[in-house]
């Protein structure tokens, strides 16, 4: 066919993580760029230079940054499984509940998961309404999505399981079963996907990076190098 | 449709109820606006967002629908057989549309809500500086998307142009109230010629309100935040 496609990303990401299952989902074959977010590269900077971040997606030479518009981008491209739902309504929603978790979710759990004391108490007490307000949305469905993945689900990914790396290393208690059932089970079904555990950096290598972390406080103000 | 079967819940200087106001108005759709106090929230607004509890919001027989630039694809899609589509039918030019309308909300607008905070005139030159130079990036990316047409979105207003044209209010309010130029025709000629068009198109001057309007409104805004951080 022609066609090239790469990802300028790294594997430690959840943002970078959200695309390579997308573009799973829908077959697609590409070639990683793994990205030294210390230290960025031309390539980054050439093809990303309004934000500087990673994921980008290089289709045929032409650049998307910004992680949902490039979900949106490959669910418009591309055959396969659809990663919008159909009806315009639901599409409204996913897109909300997508929004909503990129400019309330990450932040707030990120805090909430590295806060200590007094601090910590009334971040995860954000952390609970937000995660109280997508556990009413999930209701008795397996994923947001419905009986498959889709747009929420993949954004989530970080919820699904990043925020268990982080807590095992920090013994933080934000997303537990207890707390959140329908979530923690959603999450764990969210993992097991085939397509979602083959393209999920290890755990080690997460729990790892934030071992690291914890010893350098001065890194853990929530500014991330992807989008 | 029956006119109540869309309801728009909205606050007339606000940009973000203005780009759902200009998108039904550009589709034909028939609906009832229901202007929202501020800064009080009615129950209604406070059932159909619980999240956010902001306007706007539309309601589409039973159905809220909540954000503004979501709204604005959500009747673009329910309504496609009325007029062009707003955003473009190539894929990489739709993603280049929601990119820019991203960083606009994202990254440019709050720049003009940290001016109207700043105190110091160190502060206010950054991020005069900044807006300035978000200007420049989006005078690029007219030329790019507008392909020599009229607007971002080609020969028709599009969902980009309506993410920034939406602003050009409360633009041209801060220029008035700061005396600066932001839309400055030596460094953006092009944004200044979009957006004396964007303003004078038929369906959007009856909905932008006017500077002098914003003006009156950031004043009471500002003299409310006064008396509220003086009475104790």
């Amino acid at each position: 066919m022609g066609e090239e496609v790469k990802l300028i990303g790294a594997r430690g990401s959840p943002f970078n993580c959200r695309v390579e299952i997308a573009l799973k989902l829908k077959g697609v074959e590409y070639e990683f760029i793994e990205e030294d977010l210390a230290n960025k590269s031309p390539l980054l900077l050439k093809y990303n230079p309004v934000h500087k971040k990673i994921p980008v997606l290089l289709h045929n030479g032409k650049p998307i940054a910004e992680s949902l518009v490039i979900l949106e981008y490959v669910d418009q491209t591309w055959e396969g499984a659809s990663i919008l739902p159909q009806h315009p309504y639901e599409r409204a929603m996913a897109r909300f509940w997508a929004k909503f978790i990129d400019d309330k979710c990450m932040s707030a759990l990120w805090n909430a998961c590295w806060s200590k004391g007094k601090e910590q108490e009334k971040a995860i007490e954000e952390a609970n309404e937000l995660l109280k307000l997508l556990e009413n949305e999930l209701k008795d469905k397996k994923f947001f999505g419905g009986d498959n993945i889709g747009l929420v689900d993949i954004v989530a990914d970080f919820i699904a399981y990043w925020v268990g790396a982080i807590q095992e290393v920090t013994g933080a208690e934000v997303l537990t079963k207890e707390k959140f059932p329908k979530l923690f089970e959603w999450a764990r079904e969210f993992i097991n996907c085939s397509i979602v555990k083959e393209k999920l950096p290890p755990r080690d290598h997460l729990t790892g990076f934030f071992r690291i972390k914890l010893e350098a406080p001065d890194t853990l103000k929530y500014n991330p190098q992807v989008r | 449709m029956a006119t109540s079967d869309v309801k728009l819940l909205g606050a007339w200087p606000s940009p973000y109820v203005n780009r759902v106001q200009i998108v039904l108005k550009l589709k034909s759709v028939d609906y009832e606006y229901m202007e929202q106090s501020f800064p009080g929230k009615s129950e209604l607004l406070l059932k159909s967002n619980p999240v956010y509890k902001k306007i706007p919001v539309l309601i589409h027989g039973d159905k809220p629908i909540c954000e503004s630039l979501i709204i604005v694809q959500y009747i673009d899609e329910v309504w496609n057989k009325n007029g062009p589509s707003l955003l473009p039918s190539d894929p990489y030019d739709c993603a280049m549309a929601r990119f820019w309308a991203a960083y606009i909300d994202d990254k440019w607008f709050p720049i003009m809500g940290e001016l109207r905070k700043a105190q110091e005139e160190e502060a206010k030159a950054t991020l005069i500086k900044q807006a300035a130079e978000g200007l420049v990036l989006l005078e690029e990316a007219f030329l790019k998307c507008s392909k020599g047409k009229d607007y971002f979105g080609g020969e028709s207003i599009g969902y980009l142009d309506i993410a920034l044209g939406s602003f050009l209010g409360w633009i041209k309010a801060g220029e008035i109230m700061s005396g600066v130029k932001l839309l400055d025709e030596t460094k953006t000629p092009g944004l200044v010629q979009w957006a004396q068009r964007f303003c004078s198109n038929d369906v959007v001057k009856d909905v932008l309100p006017e500077p002098e309007k914003l003006i009156e409104v950031l004043k009471m805004i500002q003299a409310r935040l006064k008396a509220a951080a003086t009475s104790t």
